[in-house]
């Protein structure tokens, strides 16, 4: 076994001794994995492009959110070879793979690249992808929360303009499920996991955050107790009727889109799902607005969710580079971000090209959020996973009206332990 | 043929004599025709197994690689004493396998009898009855989870049909395991029925004439002829049924997701299992969970493998 770990390591170094190792190793052949997103779609129809221009053959594998982890569990834990570019989240398995060095470094290919210019790149998601000075990835998709909502049930009701504030979006959200049986004043995701990413700006927003700033826990001041409230409340009182606690996205943006709901705060890379006519029942009423300031003021997250990097074990790097060089291109990423989907470079924002695809007020929003938002979504920390369901737990319990202050404190001993337990 | 035998027999012997390796495979015939099996049983069931146990031993988390320690029997005791996650697990995987058991072998039974005697159109109805078999148990889970959407499934639309107000199912945090066990019941009972139909059709008949001219009810034909000499039939079926359903994994994940939903409410050893190792990278302690696990298996079928011993 040791033996094994050091020629593993030894194997490491020698990847990372620069980008010019291994080849004559190389494969013609560069084998990507990609979740199932709408930026992956956009990157196969302009695959045969790439092909044909460096001569390179790419493999597609296309997994789901949970599968793709999975599988990168299973292949990266054996030290497989057989992938090269890797499709990931930086917040949430960024700081576990680099810890387990299964990302390789890129940092000298990425400033090296001249022309493909690195300092474009916003820094909020530079810094998700960057450990310990390393460049281990490049951001692909950024996203931010807003507000979704109907407009036409907003005017029924009287209502002048979409909520500003926290307060406001409660006594919307009340006036219009009592004037409408039948449809829910507010939704959201309600699964323990789920809800935490779109619950962090309401945290931040009330002036809370998972982690202070010395590093302890703090999901149970008042603040997070507030927000946990708020946010169990809003669905507890004004959501859909016999509302489970299992829902993700595609749960509740089934339950928007089918015109069950008010509204809705969401990322805002989903929000071709509302306005695409063929997905949706209310594309044409759809509104979007930046999401609801608490009196810490408008707050929420803005991150990169997800980002390209190569495997540490791939005998296939610079190929793999090249690949991701292409797909992070300027060209690429205007192209993706036209059909939706928001990126991480500056030049392609600050292009009208960039938000002309966009509705107006939506990019009005994105605006907003890029610049007060908050560069995380969850709890920054090794174990994920398991940090997200201590700080999702007091979600569930004020949906399902349990005592909220009770239940923050017991999140907060467990995850208090979890921090204690990686800070050693 | 008589002729021809001798001397189909006598060919070897005039060739030369029988090499070394040849001798030496017909010595050892049974092993090597064994060898592949063998083979393959030991790198796909007993290497795994072991290192299971191996790892169930060390501290390994976050990646198997990573430097790891031999910490004794911690996992065990961590998981033993965990009343939190390990034994609500253990509670529920024995509520989901003896539900989901007792109603597929009580409804298979009844199926079967149904179905005993031959009747215009059996063949339809077999058919018709193997249909959820042949489904994947994630699809299965998935269309399961949509028919029983509390606010846009059909299940509850049905019931408004009938004045009968909107049902938890799946969402409620009392009745999702139960609707799981249903879920499975309706996917796995035409299996129970097929083992017992065929056990039935092997039934000799005159015990049943026999007390047929006794004058016996119906119900006492089955209770005191039919199901005693099927029972050797309705213990392989509860056998072969009970070590698929304590290890029932798919219809869960696909229904509930991961953890078992926001409140376990379904998380059985299985899906508490691959928590550990897929979602919390907690090598060590998953692995001690599924060990506990393989015996929690191997003791049951031994229990029950022994009661069948007895009633043969």
């Amino acid at each position: 076994m040791a033996a094994a770990l050091a020629a593993t390591t030894a194997l490491g170094l020698t990847a990372c001794g620069g980008s010019d190792s291994g080849d004559s190793a190389d494969s013609k052949t560069v084998r990507v994995t990609l979740a199932n997103h709408v930026w992956t779609e956009n990157i196969k129809k302009a695959l045969p492009e790439f092909e044909k221009s460096s001569g390179l053959k790419v493999e597609i594998t296309q997994l789901g959110e949970d599968q793709l982890s999975d599988q990168y569990n299973v292949k990266l834990n054996a030290g497989s070879s057989d992938l090269d570019v890797m499709m990931y989240r930086p917040l949430q398995e960024g700081k576990l793979f680099a810890k387990n060095k299964y990302l390789a470094d890129l940092t000298d290919k990425v400033t090296s690249a001249k022309d493909w210019n690195w300092d474009d790149f916003q820094d909020g998601p530079v810094g998700a992808t960057t450990f310990k000075d390393k460049v281990v990835g490049v951001p692909l998709i950024t996203e931010q929360e807003v507000l979704y909502y109907r407009k036409d049930l907003l005017k029924k009701a009287g209502i002048a303009q979409p909520p500003q504030t926290l307060d406001e979006l409660k006594a919307d959200a009340a006036k219009i499920a009592q004037q409408n049986p039948g449809i829910a004043g507010f939704v959201a995701r309600t699964g323990k996991s789920a809800a935490v990413t779109q619950f962090s700006s309401f945290l931040y927003s009330m002036g809370g955050d998972f982690i202070d700033d010395s590093g302890k826990a703090a999901i149970n001041t008042d603040a997070a107790k507030k927000a946990y409230a708020l946010y169990g409340g809003l669905i507890k009182n004004y959501g859909p009727k016999n509302v489970s606690t299992d829902m993700s996205w595609p749960e509740a943006m089934a339950i928007f889109t089918q015109g069950k709901a008010a509204f809705y705060t969401e990322a805002d890379s989903l929000y071709a799902n509302a306005t695409d006519p063929a997905k949706s029942k209310v594309s044409d009423t759809v509104g979007f607005a930046p999401f609801p300031a608490g009196p810490a003021g408008s707050k929420p997250y803005n991150v990169p969710s997800w980002a390209l990097g190569i495997n540490e074990q791939s005998k296939n790097k610079d190929n793999a580079w090249k690949f991701i060089k292409w797909a992070t291109s300027k060209e690429m990423v205007l192209a993706n971000q036209k059909a939706g989907v928001p990126g991480a470079r500056q030049s392609v924002w600050e292009n009208p090209e960039g938000t002309a695809t966009y509705p107006k007020d939506l990019a009005a929003a994105i605006a907003v959020s890029t610049k007060n938002g908050v560069g995380h979504d969850r709890p920054l920390v090794i174990k994920v996973p398991e940090a997200r369901e201590i700080v999702g737990q007091p979600i569930v319990d004020a949906i399902t009206g349990q005592d909220v202050a009770a239940s923050a404190e017991k999140a907060q001993q467990a995850f208090q332990a979890l921090l204690d337990d990686e800070n050693k | 043929m008589a002729v021809q035998t001798p001397a189909h027999h006598a060919a070897p012997a005039r060739s030369a004599p029988t090499p070394g390796w040849a001798r030496w495979a017909n010595r050892h015939m049974k092993w090597l025709f064994a060898g592949p099996a063998m083979a393959f049983v030991a790198v796909l069931i007993i290497f795994p197994v072991g290192w299971t146990v191996y790892l169930s031993l060390t501290d390994a988390e976050g990646s198997v690689r990573a430097d790891k320690s031999f910490i004794g029997l911690g996992n065990y005791l961590d998981v033993l004493t965990d009343t939190d996650r390990f034994w609500p697990a253990v509670g529920r995987t024995v509520a989901f396998t003896g539900v989901a058991l007792l109603f597929e072998v009580v409804l298979g039974m009844a199926v079967a009898l149904l179905l005993w005697k031959p009747f215009r159109g059996e063949k339809w109805v077999r058919a018709a009855i193997l249909l959820p078999l042949v489904a994947t148990p994630v699809a299965v889970g998935m269309m399961w989870r949509l028919i029983l959407d509390p606010n846009i499934g059909f299940a509850n639309q049905a019931l408004g049909w009938f004045g009968i107000g909107p049902q938890p199912w799946l969402s409620g945090q009392k009745t999702a395991l139960m609707t799981t066990a249903m879920i499975d019941v309706w996917q796995w009972t035409p299996m129970v029925v097929l083992i017992l139909l065929a056990g039935l059709t092997s039934l000799p008949e005159e015990p049943h004439e026999a007390a047929l001219v006794d004058g016996t009810t119906g119900w006492q034909r089955f209770r005191y002829v039919t199901l005693p000499m099927l029972m050797p039939t309705v213990i392989v079926a509860i056998l072969l049924r009970g070590i698929d359903a304590i290890k029932t994994f798919d219809i869960l994940y696909a229904t509930k997701g991961k953890g078992g939903g926001s409140f376990h409410e379904v998380e059985t050893l299985n899906v508490y299992a691959y928590g550990l190792s897929f979602d919390y990278n907690e090598y060590g302690i998953a692995s001690a969970v599924l060990v506990i696990f393989f015996l929690i298996i191997v003791g049951s079928m031994w229990v029950l493998t022994a009661r069948r011993k007895e009633d043969s």
